[in-house]
């Protein structure tokens, strides 16, 4: 696969880890959080940990849409699904995320409410045409990349006066997220200590490197753009010790080949016109924040689904014990939470971080576990 | 035969148990699986008992499509329960087949079916001798489900099972991981995917009889359906009470299944495999295994994918062609595809 | 998060947006309308059925290179 296996080549990944490795300063650590559940992925499909010396520690940050859509926004989901004569579309990564109750879209389906899994939001507005009495919603979620696809659909739905069709907005931002993780405090009893950020491939190709630059300027983490191939991470993370080691602290764009500093311009356009920004947004595991998410402009509300069907709109505590908070910012691991394992498996997961691939915890579980035993 | 079966659509009469389903199965079940023992037209078969061990498996089929490249749900459910019988080493004797048939559905496509599985247990050896037929009310069903069941003779000597895995034992495979269950995925009109693929459907046992001749002492044998190698891997670590490394850089994947999985974000390890399986057996005996299985033309591409280790946590692992280390585990939920 | 793979266009309908891309003999139809200015034979990042970015062959070329170079002074201290 060009483009894809010259990422992947194991002969090269074992001298960039020599290069990695040589350049550590003894007795330094390195705390790097890769923001995305897409470098965490690869980081857990690949091995890339293997290769690290031990003083790299990565953090498995928040950027993984599916793990950090709060409980209340599932049961909204699953509120519009539950009416009468409304097919819910929806990404299947969604089916088995936990809703109050140890519900989810999966036991409503079985519970009979019509949810039909899409690959693409153009499939959501073919299931709305081809079902002209039903009401069609789509169950928007994802960062920055997945976002310009659903304002395009929101545009085609307008133009072509598809009245049956709505979408459930929770398209939420990258760079807000980021500036959480970093604006907790730095000391009392859990630190967070995130020296340098790999940051994300996809969300980068689509808005450019520029809104990084605040947390190279403002908060002196350096900043590593990476593409989502194993050798794009182990290049990152060379860059980033290098950039602590010089105390520089500067945007840098590993993956070139795929992001400009400009970013996307057409599809900026797009989400521009279709959506702005919410007040706040409540996150799963980061809480409230302001500024985090989107929703569908004024000149759009027809075709919002928030203001069409009425749903509960409320908050649920994430499960007690579940400690996707503190995972998501980086002050445990997964394995020191009491329910990993036991309680929480990826066949029936309490908390988020449990359910997508690219969660911490489904990831350390599917593929890291017998680390666990070394450091121990 | 009369094509007189072969035309119109499954009715509720049918199943009723008058002259309609006496002519449905005269005509188009009895003349396609013809054998001395369904001709005798009795509720069972009769046949005479060897001596020593049998085995005796059942399995039900459902898929969408019906109608696939390198094969179809007829094929598909001889091949299947021929394969559970020869896992145990076996050699297939007869089988069952049970339909149940959703009203509406066209009798051309039965025909169809029914053919492709008589062509199926004729091209492996293996008669149907008995058989039933239900039909459901439209909306019920879909289309059609069959349940085959079959029985077959463990030779001599011969003591394979799933807890007979060693540490250091070698664990090989027949040959690519993953075409069957692409092909299907890739036909969900939803996904829109185009490829060259084809199911794998086959049945194995004639591969396994080789197999055994040759190695005797094989230990373990299973066919990768769904949930994939990685699922059997997994259950034999468990029944086995071991772990398992294997060698991501060994194992035999098309570059279109690769593809596929990339695309829709799944892992081929979890894609299931209709004409394949895989085997365990004690080191020393692992290059004979690969060169018997090698010169059959279903083991053409088999390959020694890894070994069985000694691990109180029973992990299936694999060292990536990348050059970590990474856990295998169980697919989780239903095979989706991925959007992150 | 956000799955996407480069992918080569190989078809592109006469509306300009629809669009076949292909990998190792796999196709997909994909939408070209939040790209510009890409013509077949480009590779294109693909996502949830939408190409989000065109791929840069002489930028990728460069990072190739980078690793090698990293390579070589790592593989002098491995
Ligand atoms: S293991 Fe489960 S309960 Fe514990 S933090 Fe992770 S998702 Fe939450």
């Amino acid at each position: 696969m060009k483009y894809i296996d010259e990422y992947r080549d194991g002969a090269l990944a074992r001298k960039l880890a020599g290069a990695i490795a040589a350049e550590i300063q003894p007795g330094r650590r390195y705390n790097i959080m890769e923001f995305c559940g897409g470098h965490t992925h690869a980081i857990a499909r690949f091995g890339i940990e293997d290769l690290l010396p031990p003083e790299v520690r990565l953090i498995h940050g928040p950027g993984c849409p599916v793990c950090v859509l709060p409980v209340g926004r599932i049961d909204d989901a699953m509120a519009i699904a539950a009416r009468p004569g409304v097919i819910l579309c929806t990404y299947a990564d969604l089916m088995r995320v936990p809703a109050s109750n140890r519900r989810s879209l999966q036991s409503a389906k079985a519970d009979g409410a019509d949810i039909r899994m899409v690959y693409s939001v153009e499939d959501a507005l073919t299931v709305a045409a081809e079902n002209p009495a039903a009401q069609v919603v789509f169950f928007a979620i994802g960062f920055e990349t997945t976002t310009p696809p659903t304002a395009l659909a929101l545009v085609r739905a307008k133009a072509e006066g598809l009245a049956n069709f709505s979408v459930f907005c929770n398209h939420v931002l990258t760079p807000s997220a980021m500036e959480a993780i970093l604006a907790q405090p730095q000391d009392g009893p859990d630190p967070v200590h995130v020296d340098a950020f790999v940051g994300p491939a996809h969300v980068s190709m689509v808005i450019g490197t520029r809104p990084y630059e605040t947390f190279a300027r403002d908060h002196h983490r350096p900043v590593v753009i990476a593409g989502f191939e194993p050798l794009d991470v182990m290049q990152a993370v060379l860059m980033l010790v290098r950039q602590i080691n010089d105390g520089r602290h500067q945007v840098e764009n590993e993956y070139s080949r795929a992001v400009v500093p400009e970013g996307n311009r057409k599809a900026q356009a797009l989400m521009e016109q279709v959506l702005e920004r919410r007040d706040s947004f409540e996150w799963r595991g980061l809480g409230a924040l302001p500024d985090s998410a989107l929703k569908i402009r004024d000149s759009f509300a027809d075709f919002d689904a928030e203001r069409r069907f009425e749903v509960p709109a409320r908050s649920v505590p994430d499960p007690k014990s579940c400690e996707c908070a503190a995972i998501l910012r980086g002050q445990r691991r997964p394995e020191e939470c009491k329910l990993f394992g036991t309680a929480c498996t990826p066949e029936s997961p309490i908390g988020s971080c449990m359910v997508s691939s690219e969660g911490a915890c489904a990831a350390h579980w599917t593929f890291g576990r017998f680390r666990e035993r070394r450091r121990a | 035969m009369s094509t007189g079966s072969r035309q119109g659509r499954v009715e509720m009469t049918h199943g009723g148990g008058g002259r309609a389903m006496a002519r449905l199965v005269e005509e188009l079940f009895v003349a396609a699986f013809d054998n001395d023992l369904l001709r005798r037209r009795d509720d069972q078969a009769q046949f005479a008992a060897p001596t020593g061990r049998m085995v005796m498996s059942t399995d039900s089929f459902v898929i969408s499509p019906l109608f696939f490249p390198g094969g179809d749900i007829g094929s598909l459910a001889v091949h299947g329960t021929v394969n559970d019988v020869a896992m145990a080493g076996a050699r297939p004797l007869y089988l069952s087949a049970a339909f149940i048939l959703e009203e509406g559905f066209p009798l051309a496509d039965l025909g169809r079916i029914v053919d492709s599985m008589a062509a199926a247990s004729k091209e492996a050896g293996v008669p149907v001798v008995t058989g039933d037929t239900k039909v459901v009310e439209r909306g019920k069903g879909d289309g059609v489900f069959i349940t085959t069941a079959g029985v077959g003779m463990v030779p001599d000597g011969v003591e394979i099972g799933g807890d007979r895995a060693r540490p250091g034992d070698a664990v090989l495979i027949s040959g690519t991981i993953g075409d069957h269950g692409m092909t299907i995925l890739s036909l969900r009109e939803s996904l829109g995917f185009e490829t060259g693929l084809r199911s794998d459907s086959a049945a194995l046992h004639g591969l396994v009889a080789d197999m055994v001749a040759s190695v005797p002492g094989l230990r373990c044998l299973r066919d990768p359906t769904r949930g994939g190698l990685a699922a059997t891997m997994n259950e034999i670590a468990g029944l086995s009470g071991v772990g398992m490394m294997l060698d991501e850089a060994a194992i035999p994947v098309r570059a279109e299944v690769r593809a596929a999985c990339e695309l829709l974000g799944l892992d081929p390890l979890h894609v299931a495999n209709e004409g394949k399986l895989v085997a365990i057996c004690p080191p020393e005996n692992a290059d004979r295994l690969l060169a018997a299985m090698r010169a059959h033309p279903l083991g053409a591409q088999a390959a020694i994918i890894g070994r069985v280790t000694d691990d109180p946590h029973h992990f299936v692992q694999m060292e990536t062609a990348f050059g970590g280390r990474r856990i295998v585990d169980w697919l989780n939920g239903e095979q989706l595809p991925r959007i992150c | 998060m956000c799955l996407a793979i480069p992918a080569r266009i190989v078809a592109i309908a006469e509306d300009g947006v629809t669009a076949q891309i292909e990998v190792e003999g796999v196709r997909r139809p994909v939408s070209l309308a939040l790209v510009e200015g890409c013509g077949i034979g480009d590779y294109v990042v693909v996502h949830v059925g939408f190409a989000l970015s065109r791929l840069d062959p002489m930028e990728a070329e460069r990072t190739l290179a980078l690793f090698a170079e990293a390579g070589l002074t790592g593989g002098a201290a491995s």
